[in-house]
């Protein structure tokens, strides 16, 4: 197999990458291709059992007596748990991924104790011989239950009267509790600067709506998995798909009370997380179950309306915007009030989509406020840019409708308020070098926007162009790595980020670069919580920068290392010795790396290092998307014409995978735009928990996405990047919506675009 | 529920026998009685392709078939699309185009396209998107593997003129 086969022009400062910038065959992708890689679902152990949940059928429950006695005496059951088998956990915060978790809500969430708060929410679970007598099992629980009222949106949840779902949550207004009345609101949240009033009655139109959008999911095509082995000497090994096994690591040492010495994550392949593979769910289940039965491996996965029902989806949400602007195009107010559904458990990304909402501008007078509200619907977990698709989708469409009014090109207005390095955001930072402009110049440059729009094929089919720009913030963090220098001239490299996308290719590429060795000497593999140092997630569009720099330092590390080895066998002085590419010199004297590995014997025997960094320096990808779109308005349906999306992205690593990013995001993106969305019955049961009632777009519903790759290199990493994976789901809803009120005149304010929705929006029912 | 029944059938190429219950799934025999896990499990009720195999020259999604209805099948999984050496084109141009991110759907979208290939050598790109619109893919947007298809049918061509 020829490993590179495209070559694409990248380079920094003027001097040409060797391996970066290339489309470089990724190492694990033999595996993938033909079936043998293994997926956390794929393990198998001997003396394996299965394990089964028993879940709520109600929205919101009390739970008043489960009896197990007929589930445990069925024969092949080897255990059955409760929420007594697990001690509660601790009423504490601690970081997650971007976010953040309260162990006793999670602990909650894995396992119901007194009171369940969402259809689908775990009250008992059990092992066997076999998943068929593991259901048959859950089907001998006898739970009694008392059901109470169901809070199903928002703006109910948020009323005086609302039926309470947590009787201890007290709002945190701006941080502390004031009142100790009980709540579904979480917190309120605040960014403010300048003066509102000033700005508005500056302004020479005002823009204001309110948009309503719907609870979906990340819809990863692997369900949860989880397999756990609680050893006799109180070792617990768990393996699992997760984007974070050191997360998990500690999130099941704080819900089982184990110490985390005693608690070893292997993280499987896995397929698909979008941020909703980051929590536990069936792990902890897993562990208890195993330890219940005698210490066998309990292996576990969901089916996908489990999924659908109980992991977590991201927020529903309701948001007001407000802009005022001048005729010179300047906008001279903002105002946003979000109000984000967390589902059980405080925790939505409102916080995110108020950094979000007008991040791309810059604005003297402003105020956002956001509200985290509890409502009977699962916990809500990271979803792709968590809350920045719905923030949006808001603030772009108002943005959009400002240019119209002043008789703009939405570029142009844009532009003019643009934020640029040195900026500060409405949630505080001051922007680094980002690149919003380019992304902005490079669609304006595009063909596509210059692009007559083809003929409607009807006289009631519309057709229009629309635009929308998004921001993520991008993370840097904690990342570990080591390596083995080998005889024969490669190099052995353990990374601890879970590789959901290639990200193996990538991060070896960047050592390859940095040792100037070429891409297929580099072997890569993903390591677990024994094996590496700690690593935060694959998450916040973090792991080519944050496990890319640690590539880099093990680079440099292993260089130093050889400019010893070469000291000892040239008898020089180590700081003396040139290194340029894999090429060690002294004066007239050349070694190779690859010849120097081949003596590494007779200078001091064998070769490891190993890196542990706390990155910083991550700065924020921004993105600038166009798109076609024809409108049946007889049906309502809404048709992607052609898709462009432009991205700042710092550094372009592994070019194809970077367009994968970008196109997968936007197809997310598309998704949520126009058809996915959960249907809540007014009692609180999901009603379409399958993958063919919860619609993601399939090959037929979309085009081919040109991304444009714009790169601004990050001056804080050693390769400029910038972080790619987010960004490119926010700006799609807001880009689409614009282009159906071009086409039809009609400006859509809620989500889904589905045909129901249009149809509504056009007064055709 | 233990009435077994006796299952004779040739997978990959080999004569394969196994005992089954009448309700596990073609897709829950392969992988957990033959330990042939290339086939996912993404729904288990027919709507995301990403445990399809070829049953008898038909691409089925193996979750919707039952083991016991494999009797005296042909059946081709992920597994035996493998050559003895090499890749196969599909496989090769997955790799090439970056058509897979996670991965878990690409064995599902290579039998699925391999289906497609044996019956339309030279198939359009609406045609492979209709072809496919039964397996879901949620990381890639489609775009690459559309690519891949494409590139594998003409070099199947290629090497069909060849020979
Ligand atoms: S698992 Fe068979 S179609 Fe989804
Ligand atoms: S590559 Fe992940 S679902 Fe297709």
């Amino acid at each position: 197999m020829t490993p590179v086969i495209k070559k694409t022009e990248a380079k920094t400062n003027g001097k040409p990458f060797k391996v970066i910038g290339q489309r470089v065959i990724r190492p694990d992708g033999v595996d993938k291709v033909t079936g043998r890689a293994q997926y956390g679902a794929d393990v198998i152990l001997p003396g394996l059992l299965y394990g089964k949940v028993l879940r709520s059928p109600h929205a919101h429950a009390r739970i008043l007596s489960i009896d197990t006695s007929a589930a445990e005496k069925l024969p092949g059951v080897k255990a059955v748990i409760t929420g007594k088998d697990l001690k509660p956990a601790e009423d504490k915060v601690a970081k997650s991924g971007e976010s953040s978790v309260n162990y006793s809500y999670l602990s909650q969430n894995v396992l119901a104790q007194d009171k369940v708060l969402y259809h689908g929410h775990p009250v008992a679970a059990v092992a066997a011989t076999s998943i068929h007598i593991a259901e048959e099992a859950l089907a001998l629980i006898k739970v009694e239950y008392e059901v109470l009222p169901p809070v199903l949106n928002v703006l109910d949840a948020m009323k005086d009267d609302a039926p309470i779902l947590l009787p201890n949550l007290r709002t945190k207004e701006l941080g502390e509790v004031v009142s100790d009345k009980p709540t579904n609101i979480a917190s309120h949240e605040q960014h403010a600067r300048g003066d509102l009033a000033v700005g508005f009655a500056e302004a020479d139109v005002i823009v204001e709506r309110e948009f309503h959008t719907n609870t979906v999911h990340q819809g990863y095509i692997e369900p949860q998995n989880g397999t756990a082995l609680w050893n006799a000497d109180g070792q617990i090994t768990v393996w699992t798909s997760t984007q974070g096994a050191w997360d998990q690591r500690r999130d099941l040492s704080e819900i089982l009370h184990v110490p985390l010495s005693q608690i070893r994550v292997i993280p499987m392949e896995i397929g698909g997380g979008f941020g909703g593979k980051f929590p536990v769910y069936l792990e902890p289940l897993a562990a208890l179950l195993s330890l219940k039965s005698g210490h066998r491996p309990v292996k576990m996965w969901m089916q996908r309306d489990e999924v659908l029902k109980a992991t977590g989806p991201t927020s529903a949400s309701v948001i007001r915007v407000k802009m005022g602007a001048r005729k010179d195009g300047k906008i001279t107010a903002a105002q946003a009030w979000l109000a984000y559904e967390a589902g059980a458990f405080p925790g939505s990304p409102v916080g995110a989509g108020m950094g979000v909402i007008f991040a791309p501008y810059k604005l003297d007078n402003v105020q956002i406020d956001g509200y985290d509200v509890v409502v009977n619907k699962p916990a809500a977990k990271a979803y792709r840019a968590p809350g920045g698709t719905n923030a949006a989708f808001a603030g772009e469409t108002v943005i959009d409708e400002l240019a119209e009014k002043l008789g703009m090109d939405p570029i142009t207005f844009r532009r003019i308020n643009a934020a640029k390095e040195g900026d500060r955001r409405a949630d505080g930072p001051i922007y680094g070098r980002i690149g919003f402009i380019e992304t902005l110049d490079a669609i304006e440059k595009h063909p596509h926007y210059h692009a007559p729009l083809p003929e409607p094929r009807a006289p009631y089919m519309k057709v229009g162009r629309g635009v929308a720009c998004g921001f993520w913030y991008n993370w840097d963090g904690k990342s570990s790595a080591s390596a083995v220098v080998n005889p024969d001239g490669t190099v052995s490299y353990l990374e601890g980020s879970t590789d959901i996308g290639g990200t193996r290719a990538s991060l070896a590429m960047m050592l390859a670069e940095t040792l100037g060795i070429h891409y297929e000497d580099v072997k890569p593999m993903v390591g677990d919580t024994q094996t590496v140092g700690y690593n935060d997630g694959t998450g916040g569009s973090r792991t080519t920068y944050g496990s890319g720099m640690a590539a880099y330092h093990l680079g440099k590390e292993i260089i130093r290392e050889m400019k010893q080895r070469a000291a000892v066998l040239w008898e020089v002085p180590a700081d003396d010795i040139n290194v340029e590419g894999d090429v060690y010199s002294y004066g007239e004297k050349r070694i190779t790396f690859k010849e120097l590995c081949a003596k590494l014997d007779e200078t001091g025997g064998p070769m490891s290092v190993s890196v542990s960094l706390d990155t910083k320096g991550a700065i924020p990808a921004l993105a600038t998307h166009v798109v076609d779109v024809e409108v049946d308005t007889e049906t309502g349906k809404v048709n992607i014409l052609r898709y462009t999306a432009a991205q700042d992205v710092g550094r372009a690593i592994h070019p194809s995978y970077v367009e994968g990013q970008i196109h997968g995001g936007v197809a997310q993106g598309i998704g949520w735009a126009l058809n996915e969305e959960y249907y809540y019955d007014k009692d609180g049961h999901l009603m379409n928990a399958s993958l063919l009632d919860y619609r993601m777009p399939t090959a037929l519903d979309l085009p081919m996405i040109e991304a444009v790759i714009v790169e601004v290199p990050n001056p804080n990493h050693p390769f400029g990047v910038k972080g790619v994976g987010e960004v490119p789901i926010v700006p799609p809803a807001a880009a689409i919506a614009n282009a159906i009120y071009r086409a039809t005149g009609v400006r859509m304010t809620v989500l889904p675009m589905n045909p129901k929705n249009v149809l509504q929006a056009l007064g055709k029912i | 529920m233990s009435n077994k029944v006796l299952v004779t059938a040739t997978i990959n190429d080999e004569e394969r026998s196994f005992v089954c219950e009448p309700r596990q799934s073609l897709l829950e025999v392969l992988r957990d009685v033959l330990h042939l896990t290339g086939a996912k499990e993404g729904c288990n009720n027919g709507n995301c392709g990403a445990c399809a195999v070829i049953m008898n020259g038909v691409l089925v999604n193996s979750c919707l078939v039952l083991g016991v209805e494999a009797n005296g099948a042909a059946i081709t999984t992920i597994e035996g699309i493998t050559p003895k050496e090499g890749l196969h084109p599909l496989q090769q141009k997955f790799l090439e185009d970056a058509a897979l991110q996670c991965g878990i759907c690409t064995p599902g979208f290579i039998v699925a396209a391999k289906a497609l290939l044996d019956k339309n050598p030279n198939p359009t790109e609406q045609e492979v998107r209709y072809w496919l619109a039964g397996n879901l893919c949620r990381c890639t947007g489609y775009d690459k593997i559309v690519r891949a298809v494409l590139d594998a049918a003409a070099t199947l061509r290629a090497e069909k003129q060849a020979a």
